[in-house]
């Protein structure tokens, strides 16, 4: 009895730690997903996403009737605003940081509160399994969310208008979707970092809200205004100063994710969108009047999407590394 | 024969300038209870976190079944169970749930999880409620929960933080004996980390005394009596008809007696060897009837109280007792 007991032991022991240590990121998965889809959080933000969107989709509907121009009928549903709802694509880019936040920013600090936390890391696992889940299983939430809608949107709309998709308005619409997952995503990455660094949910919940209104609301009169101060309009210099004015404000605007993300996501859904930034009318006479194919507007939002990835990626490493050399005690 | 399964070499830590464990060296027999003693603050939860190699040691080493904790802490996970102090559950989830996910992470599945779940389920009493969200569960439950959830695991090993925390008097009268049956039944090695010294007391084998990062002493509870004892002489208490300041008086006139003082309606004499018989001679000799003759100095409060003392730990030493004079009046 007591030798079996032994050897049963011994087998468990024995079983290659990078298994268990596997299992122990698959368990998290699970049950972060798990988590994540029975919160009431969760509902409320598909609810209101669906709902949004629904909306949109109604107004753009409305307007589409009247129109009568462009090829891209069908992408075109995402980008037209009703009379007084706005656009699909609009609607996303001011709701989708919410979701990022409202997953994210109380993913480390209440495990710690509710003390779940040193119980996780007291068992066999890697202790990053803990934050990779975390980071997995939201980014797989809002991968689902946005493609949801997104498909949702765009089956609405085809009963509606009943005009079918090109191959390339689907690849526009995927790579739209993509962008807007990863837009999300970042504030995830974003959230959970501030998670990791403030004990307290409330915090930094705080902080994740402030720098989402902040970057999506202010940032661009904060830009105006120190290019502004740097580069006066006012007077014989300000012809001058036109040109320097505008590049530094758009350039300025660009450190916010939100503007990035708005530049790439019209220009991927707006094959006449040309160029971005600035362009005199030199550069521009004698250009023939025409869609740009899906190649050129990719690349034309290449450093976007780049830059996109990076803060993603960076606001990762930095939970990670912190997460890692953190003491974890009660 | 006792074989050694924790090993602490000259384990330090400092934070900054602070040190939080001093050159600890210890070691725990298989089967053996130890009880790790000391004020709030006196390194014992950093100690068990460095076994565990949730925290770095400064300088030294701990291993725990010939595994080194800070080099390869996956393999000590997995053999040692950790009882956190304020350890949480998912309170969402049940405490059945909770369990298995523990399971999983320790890489078992299946039949044999369940089977081991229901078994320790009915060992901490716990069938009822399994079922029931752990958000409801009150504390002594919870804390049964979470033996039951560092047993998941069958360790060979068990280290406790607090475990009274918070658990009437009924509730600590059980898991005091369910700690002396994991030792003695089951052979594990139990540390336990506590500042509640009576429960220590009943269910120790041996107790280090911890003040200021500092082991001051370290054996089995009478063997440390006989050391004070030999080091600050005898004391004894005294009562006797007629009582107060003429015994007191009395107790001062024998030559055996070096001093004697009235504290609490009790007359406490010291000597420098064990007079007992003479004093109740002497006494009824003067005409005292006495009631009241014992001697002091073999409980672990007046243990704890020397030693603190005689580590120049006063305030420490003040507080304890006043908690103790607390706990006595309650």
């Amino acid at each position: 009895m007591q030798a079996s007991a032994k050897t049963a032991k011994l087998a468990n022991a024995s079983a290659p730690s990078t298994r268990a240590a596997r299992g122990g990121f698959t368990t998290l998965y699970r049950k972060e997903l798990a988590d994540h889809f029975h919160s009431a959080r969760f509902k409320l933000l598909f609810v209101l996403l669906t709902l949004t969107s629904l909306a949109a989709l109604y107004g753009a509907l409305g307007s589409l009737a009247d129109s009568t121009s462009s090829e891209y009928i069908f992408l075109s549903m995402y980008t037209t605003s009703g009379s007084s709802i706005p656009s699909f694509a609009s609607f996303l880019a001011y709701l989708t940081p919410l979701v990022g936040l409202a997953l994210g920013f109380d993913a480390i600090n209440r495990e710690r509160s509710q003390g779940t936390l040193n119980r996780l890391v007291s068992q066999p696992i890697h202790r990053d399994a803990v934050i990779n889940a975390k980071f997995l299983a939201g980014s797989t939430v809002i991968l689902m969310m946005i493609f949801f809608v997104g498909i949702l949107a765009g089956a609405l709309g085809l009963v509606a208008i009943g005009v079918p998709p090109t191959g390339e308005e689907l690849l526009r619409l995927f790579s739209y979707l993509l962008l807007t997952s990863f837009y999300t995503m970042l504030w995830l990455g974003i959230s959970i970092l501030c998670s990791v660094l403030c004990k307290h949910a409330a915090t930094s919940a705080l902080i994740v809200i402030a720098l989402w209104i902040y970057l999506t609301v202010f940032a661009s009169m904060v830009a105006s205004v120190i290019a502004n101060l740097c580069y006066p309009l006012e007077g014989m210099q300000g012809y001058f100063n036109t040109l320097n004015n505008y590049q530094l404000q758009l350039s300025l605007e660009r450190t916010s994710p939100y503007y990035l993300y708005s530049e790439a996501a019209t220009t991927l859904l707006n094959p006449d969108v040309r160029f971005i930034g600035f362009t005199t009318t030199d550069a521009l006479s004698g250009a023939l009047a025409g869609y740009l194919s899906f190649e050129q507007s990719v690349l034309l939002v290449w450093p976007h999407l780049t830059c996109m990835v990076a803060l993603f990626l960076l606001s990762f490493t930095v939970s990670y590394i912190v997460f890692m050399r953190q003491e974890i005690r009660a | 024969m006792a074989k050694t399964i924790i090993e602490v070499n000259g384990l330090t830590k400092r934070y900054g300038a602070v040190t939080a464990v001093d050159n600890l060296t210890l070691s725990v027999q298989q089967g053996e209870v130890f009880g790790l003693l000391g004020p709030n603050g006196a390194g014992k939860t950093t100690t068990t976190l460095m076994l565990l190699g949730l925290t770095e040691p400064t300088e030294g080493n701990a291993s725990i079944l010939g595994v080194d904790c800070t080099r390869d802490p996956l393999q000590v996970k997995r053999r040692v169970g950790y009882l956190p102090d304020n350890m949480g559950f998912y309170p969402d989830m049940t405490g059945r749930e909770n369990l298995r996910m523990t399971g999983r992470m320790n890489g078992l599945s299946g039949e044999l999880l369940e089977a081991r779940i229901d078994e320790l389920l009915g060992r901490m009493g716990m069938q009822e409620a399994a079922d029931r969200r752990a958000g409801t569960y009150s504390k002594g439950m919870k804390q049964r929960l979470g033996i039951a959830d560092i047993l998941v695991k069958d360790p060979d090993v068990l280290i406790m933080d607090e475990p009274t925390n918070g658990v009437d008097p009924e509730g600590m009268r059980e898991l005091m004996s369910l700690i002396r049956e994991l030792a003695e039944k089951d052979g594990r090695t139990i540390l336990i980390s506590s500042h509640q010294l009576h429960q220590i007391q009943q269910i120790c084998d041996r107790v280090g005394i911890f003040v200021h990062g500092k082991l001051v002493a370290c054996g089995e509870i009478c063997e440390l009596g006989r050391q004070i004892q030999i080091e600050n002489g005898y004391s004894f208490e005294v009562d006797a008809q007629p009582g107060g300041e003429a015994l007191v008086q009395a107790l001062r006139e024998m030559d055996c007696v070096a001093e004697a003082e009235l504290s609490e309606g009790l007359a406490v004499a010291r000597a420098s060897e064990d007079v007992r018989g003479q004093v109740a001679r002497r006494l009824m000799e003067s005409g005292f009837t006495v009631t009241h003759l014992r001697q002091r100095g073999g409980d672990l409060d007046e243990i704890y109280a020397r030693y603190f003392e005689k580590a120049g730990e006063n305030d420490a030493g003040k507080r304890e007792n006043g908690k103790a004079g607390q706990r006595k009046r309650a």
